[in-house]
């Protein structure tokens, strides 16, 4: 059985100190502003928090197989995040990552900062962000929305990884960054079908759990910017830092890095960058752009593919 | 499965299970810490951690060969520091080609990569050590003297309690699943890679549902016997003097040994 679904779980030893500590204090400051919020709600909040850990933690399990024995997971951070509110979500999956390091040695104690701000946090402050542009309207679009931030939000997370395995000089950026966008592009497409097809189950049967009026846990539309910057954040950076990572080595070099070897082995766009628009940051803007649509198209094919199923149910 | 496969607690009267929790937790991250610290190469220190982590072991009375079976864990994210291998400038020891990718492997290079795979493998010997001699409810309790934020050690604790709950429900969807997915020999099952997307997205909307109908009820159980938001607990973990102590006497061991490695180093 597999109880860690994704390569982001880093152990102890692979982040330097400064690194971990760094990561630690903004999970932190970020973490005692979602307790300041979620303990003015009434009580029985904190039972329904718990029991969404332990069902976030059990649904990590729930695989379908692909192809060739590799099979899809959950992470569920974007789950969590539209199901409960951005805060109680980020509360919810660092209880989950913090289970899984304490308990379970998946990830370890004192890289578990970068751990709970690349799998829970941002996961939950993008997921929720994109949902939330989706208010008021069509069932359609929210689910949309909804799949976009999951394959964002595994992306994100694979960024942050990237980073902060290059950052502690673990890693060499050129090779670990592609070889993690391109696994975790795949592996966000499995996040994004079951996500949605999640919620879709959960708007046929309950959709009065998912009615946004709910008040102070919901969160307000200052959450769209959240969102809307971390997802920009994944697909500028990324293909930027991919195609050239010179530019951020410089800023790392006295970290002892060699820049050297720029052909990215694993990446879907060639480097991701347009052959035909040249080398430039715009090409490779525009391939990011380019891949964030090619999600765009996958998703709005599953939820045809959904209302299908929905009338010939 | 009632019992809770994810327990990782051994049963034992030691020394080791006998000290307060707190103690533990503050330990095992000064110890973790400390292997963070330990300059790349520094075999020797790499070596007295390990010692030290074998003497607890026997205080412990562990088997050896479960916490080393379990230490395998870290294995596969070794990938991910492969590359320290050709990342640091050094004297080259062999160059790989592949595709236009030059791959200059060099002694330093080497050392780090060696260094991270043990810094990792000790720092995971060290949590597994912990969560062997310590119960996982007294650990939450732990984290609650340290001054995590009450609300998120009751979701912890929830989390922990309600676990293997969810599991089981979990591992009877998917054998519902299964009972249904009948393959005839020489053919493919399971229709497309969507529909078996939407049945797992499905079975995790059904999830859902349940645990959110089981919160339900297992809120008024709580408010009917007293429930007031947090949770209590009959054992008390108050640190003494001995307890104190020992943090010194680890505080101290460390000291020293970051003292030794950076002064060789």
């Amino acid at each position: 059985m597999h109880f860690s679904p994704i390569l982001l779980h880093i152990p102890d030893g692979f982040l330097s100190t400064i690194v971990s500590l760094i990561s630690w204090a903004i999970t932190i400051a970020i973490l005692s502003v979602a307790v300041k919020r979620t303990e003015k709600l009434d009580e029985k909040q904190v039972p329904l928090m718990g029991i969404m850990a332990a069902f976030i933690f059990a649904a990590q399990m729930i695989n379908f197989p692909v192809a060739g024995g590799t099979s899809g997971h959950l992470l569920g951070g974007v789950l969590a995040a539209i199901l409960l509110g951005p805060w109680a979500g980020m509360l919810v999956m660092t209880a989950v990552i913090g289970v899984q390091g304490l308990l379970l040695q998946d990830g370890g104690l004192l890289v578990m900062g970068a751990n709970i701000l690349n799998m829970g946090l941002l996961t939950a402050a993008i997921g929720f962000g994109l949902y939330k542009v989706g208010d008021g309207r069509k069932r359609t679009l929210k689910l949309g929305l909804a799949g976009l931030g999951a394959w964002l939000s595994v992306m994100a997370g694979a960024l942050t990884t990237s980073l902060q395995l290059w950052l502690s000089g673990t890693a060499r950026l050129d090779i670990v960054l592609p070889a993690m966008l391109g696994v975790h592009a795949v592996i966000g497409i499995g996040e994004t079908l079951i996500t949605v097809s999640a919620l879709a189950f959960i708007f046929r049967t309950r959709p009065d759990l998912l009615d946004p009026a709910e008040g102070p846990a919901r969160g307000g539309r200052g959450w769209i910017f959240v969102g809307a910057a971390i997802s920009l954040f994944v697909l500028i950076l990324s293909p930027l830092a991919s195609s050239n990572p010179d530019g951020l080595e410089r800023v790392a070099g006295d970290l002892g890095f060699l820049a050297q070897g720029k052909d990215a082995p694993f990446s879907i766009l060639p480097d991701y960058t347009l052959p035909f628009l040249g080398e430039g940051a715009f090409s490779t803007i525009a391939a990011g752009i380019i891949g964030a649509l090619v999600v765009a198209i996958l998703v709005f094919f599953i939820i045809q593919s959904l209302r299908t199923a929905k009338k010939n149910a | 499965m009632h019992s809770n496969i994810f327990d990782r607690y051994l049963h034992n009267n030691s020394s080791i299970h006998r000290l307060a929790p707190q103690v533990k937790v503050v330990i095992a991250i000064l110890f973790i810490f400390s292997n963070a610290l330990l300059p790349d190469g520094d075999w020797l220190s790499f070596a007295i951690s390990w010692a030290v982590i074998l003497l607890l072991n026997w205080l412990a009375r562990l088997n050896l060969g479960y916490t080393l079976k379990r230490s395998l864990i870290v294995l596969p994210f070794t990938l991910a520091a492969i590359t320290a291998l050709f990342s640091v400038p050094g004297k080259t020891l062999t160059i790989w080609q592949i595709g236009s990718l030059e791959l200059i492997l060099t002694d330093a290079g080497l050392i780090r990569f060696l260094s991270i795979i043990v810094r990792s493998w000790l720092s995971v010997q060290i949590a597994i050590l912990l969560v062997a001699t310590t119960k996982f409810p007294d650990l939450i309790h732990a984290l609650e003297h340290l001054r995590l934020p009450k609300m998120l050690v009751t979701v912890i604790a929830f989390l922990y309690r309600y676990m293997s709950v969810l599991t089981d429900e979990v591992i009877r969807l998917m054998r519902a699943r299964q009972a249904r997915s009948a393959v005839l020999p020489g053919r493919n099952g399971g229709g497309s890679l969507l529909w078996r997307a939407r049945t797992a997205g499905n079975m995790v909307g059904q999830l859902f549902l349940r645990s959110y109908e089981r919160s339900d009820r297992i809120y008024h159980a709580m408010l009917s016997r007293g429930y007031s938001g947090h949770l209590r607990t009959l054992n008390q973990h108050e640190l003494n003097i001995n307890d104190w102590l020992i943090i010194a006497l680890a505080f101290l061991l460390i000291a020293f040994l970051q003292l030794f490695a950076h002064s060789i180093g």
